[in-house]
């Protein structure tokens, strides 16, 4: 059980470098796209909609990839359990 | 059949449904009751948590706010979705491992302190208490509208259903009912949009058919910029907000509702850890259904109202232009549409601002025309009609002309959302008083049995004060809902985090950090919305920061005090940074030994 603390550690570093990553694109859709660059986005238009995309992204966009994002995350973090060996049973 | 006997059938169908549900999921034990035994599967506990989180305000009266609001109304969609991305990275998985029933169970064992766990405790409460008042009202108010009960007879008919399955069923009995609610408020509000998308633009789908065109070949949104242009409002697209209090308030929202009890309680009812995390998808999932469909409806909804209303002729005799459409006096009636005509040509002069101070108080006489005179002083614009943003949902389904069953599943739809939401904020409640304050703190030595009952009674005073509430509203409801999500965002959702995130942070910081989290936000609130919320007001909020948006400011002095002090002062005690590390892993031993 001696090598248990160093693998905890090992796993614990790769789950915040997954969680920074998709942290980075939760805050670009929704704060990024849907807020801050929201008048330069707005000056394109989705292809073959009525859709500025800074609007779009304000009010679809970004929670189309939350979804995304969160089960994307789940689908990462249930590998990384198990190349760690911390999964559950 | 007619409308209400539409409406009478649906509602009683479905709370027959809800009371069959409660006497199969009769809570037996303590588990039972907090956590519905922790074999909740992750699919069925994210249709409930869609349920929870999706209250009468949701259903009712989010398109309402996106239409009168445009992008600024998106602060709403992102906010309040935004804060599951959180969840499930950051709280759900590790909160689940920790295991134990309640919120302010982790603050008190991970700080170590009794008291930050009885602020914990009033905080929940509090947030709770703020939260619920509303929904109770709104159960009352749904009653009143479609099925012309007094508004207080449908609030006791809804504590008499909550009583019910919350008090004999606990998060047991909750769970199955949201599942089932969770069904009835999705289908309800899917049918009137998809009907309203067909009709103005040909798709079906309504998340594409708002970026559709209008017959005539004209983008939907550019028509409606167009005549909110013509009108003098802000361009529907763009809004009117500072860019940096959207920013603010969205994630004021955003961690708020990670930091909401009712909400994180939730993830407590699973089987495990990988449970957890899905769990979360699923609910953010089953959310974004209503929450990408609502600004649809806010622009269908925008669209109708401006082009059925503007320039028309109130009563039929007042020269050529075509009268108002019938909802508008069935609305008017129900005091929610008022019209003023100041410079009495006899037509609907709809325009940008209020056309009276505040909301219409109808006086016993009608006008030239036949409309219902209000009391209240005009304003100098020209604008002359006021409208309150909750007809949106309500009477979309009698502007697009669709059968008397879709009036009466609306009616349902809003029932569910409503009740469900109550339910599950009784429930924090409760558990709060049963587990936090008697089991924990005060009366250690409780048996099973006797926490049980106690449980079983918490619930049982939550609703009534709840009913009350919704009976007797105070004022300042409306203006609290900030309070619930400033106060979750400056002051749970630090003190969690980092209790997660950091094995450094101690007692001292994490108390500090929240108390000034909370003083600085209450503080900033009860000022703006209470002592000074005049007009010009606005000029006097600090960087232009609004009431709703300071929960952010508050979330970040909380983390930056909490660092600092906690840099000061020694380190928590080995067990608690023990725990901390087996928080962090799904499979460490602790919680199994």
């Amino acid at each position: 059980m001696s090598h248990e603390p160093q693998a905890h550690t090992d796993y614990w570093r790769a789950n915040l470098r997954i969680l920074a990553g998709l942290l980075a694109l939760w805050f670009t859709v929704s704060f990024g796209f849907g807020i801050l660059l929201v008048e330069p986005l707005n000056s394109i238009r989705i292809p073959g909609t009525g859709f500025k995309l800074g609007f779009w992204f304000a009010q679809q966009g970004s929670i189309y990839a939350f979804v995304l994002i969160i089960f994307y995350y789940v689908r990462r973090m249930n590998r990384l359990d198990r190349e760690h060996g911390v999964q559950e049973d | 059949m007619s409308v209400r006997e539409w409406t009478y059938a649906i509602v009683v169908v479905s709370f027959a449904l809800y009371i069959g549900i409660a006497i199969w999921a009769k809570a037996k034990t303590t588990k039972d009751f907090y956590v519905a035994g922790a074999d909740v599967s992750p699919l069925a506990n994210g249709m409930a948590t869609a349920a929870d989180w999706m209250s009468a305000a949701s259903f009712l009266g989010m398109a309402g706010i996106i239409a009168f609001a445009g992008y600024d109304g998106s602060v709403y969609l992102m906010g309040w979705t935004g804060g599951y991305v959180l969840l499930a990275l950051l709280l759900a998985p590790y909160l689940r491992k920790f295991g134990k029933f309640t919120v302010p169970d982790f603050i008190g064992d991970r700080y170590y302190s009794q008291s930050a766990r009885i602020v914990a405790v009033f905080c929940a409460i509090f947030v709770s208490f703020t939260y619920v008042a509303g929904q109770m009202r709104g159960v009352g108010i749904v009653f009143s509208r479609f099925l012309e009960v007094p508004v207080t007879t449908g609030v006791l008919i809804g504590m008499a259903i909550v009583f019910f399955y919350a008090v004999l069923g606990g998060m047991k009995g909750i769970t199955y009912t949201q599942v089932a609610q969770y069904c009835v408020l999705i289908f309800a509000y899917l049918v009137p949009a998809i009907f309203i998308s067909i009709m103005i633009t040909g798709n079906p789908i309504p998340q594409l058919g708002f970026g559709g065109q209008v017959a005539g070949g004209e983008w939907l949104l550019d028509k409606l910029d167009g005549l909110h242009q013509e009108l003098g409002f802000a361009a529907y697209t763009e809004g009117s907000k500072a860019m940096l209090d959207v920013f603010c308030i969205t994630a004021a929202l955003m961690v708020g509702t990670a930091g909401l009890p009712h909400v994180i309680i939730r993830f407590y009812t699973v089987p495990k850890v990988r449970d957890a995390r899905i769990s979360v998808g699923w609910a953010l999932l089953f959310i974004s259904i209503l929450y990408t469909t609502a600004p649809a409806v806010a622009v269908f909804a925008r669209t109708n109202l401006i082009q059925e209303v503007e320039g028309r002729a109130y009563s039929a005799e007042a020269g050529t232009a075509e009268p108002v459409p019938a909802w508008f006096k069935t609305w008017e009636g129900t005091d929610l549409i008022a019209w003023r005509d100041k410079n009495n040509d006899g037509l609907v002069q709809y325009r940008a601002g209020a056309p009276f101070a505040g909301k219409p108080s109808f006086v016993e006489a009608t006008g030239d025309h036949g409309e219902r005179l209000v009391a209240n002083e005009k304003t100098d614009n020209e604008n002359e009609l006021y409208v309150d943003r909750d007809i949106m949902v309500l009477a979309n389904p009698e502007i697009a002309q669709l059968p008397a069953w879709v009036i009466g599943l609306v009616a349902a739809g809003a029932l569910a959302a409503a009740l469900s939401t109550a339910a599950g904020l009784l429930l924090v409640v409760s558990s709060a008083i049963s587990h936090d304050l008697l089991k924990r703190a005060l009366r250690p030595d409780i048996t099973e049995k006797g926490e049980l009952r106690a449980a079983r009674i918490s619930a049982a005073v939550a609703v009534t004060v709840a009913g009350v509430l919704g009976i007797y509203p105070p004022d300042y409801v409306a203006a609290v809902v900030a309070f619930a999500f400033g106060l979750a965002a400056s002051s749970f959702f630090p003190a969690i985090i980092m209790g997660i995130f950091s094995r450094r942070m101690n007692r001292q910081g994490a108390i500090t950090g929240m108390v000034c989290g909370i003083i600085f936000t209450a503080s900033y609130i009860i000022y703006f919305k209470f002592m000074d919320s005049g007009p010009g007001s606005q000029d006097r909020w600090w960087w232009g920061i609004s009431p709703e948006g300071i929960g952010a400011v508050g979330m970040v002095l909380n983390f930056a005090v909490a660092l600092t002090i906690s840099k000061l002062t020694p380190p928590p005690p080995q067990a608690v940074q023990d725990m901390v590390d087996s928080i962090r892993v799904p499979s460490a031993s602790r919680t199994e030994a």
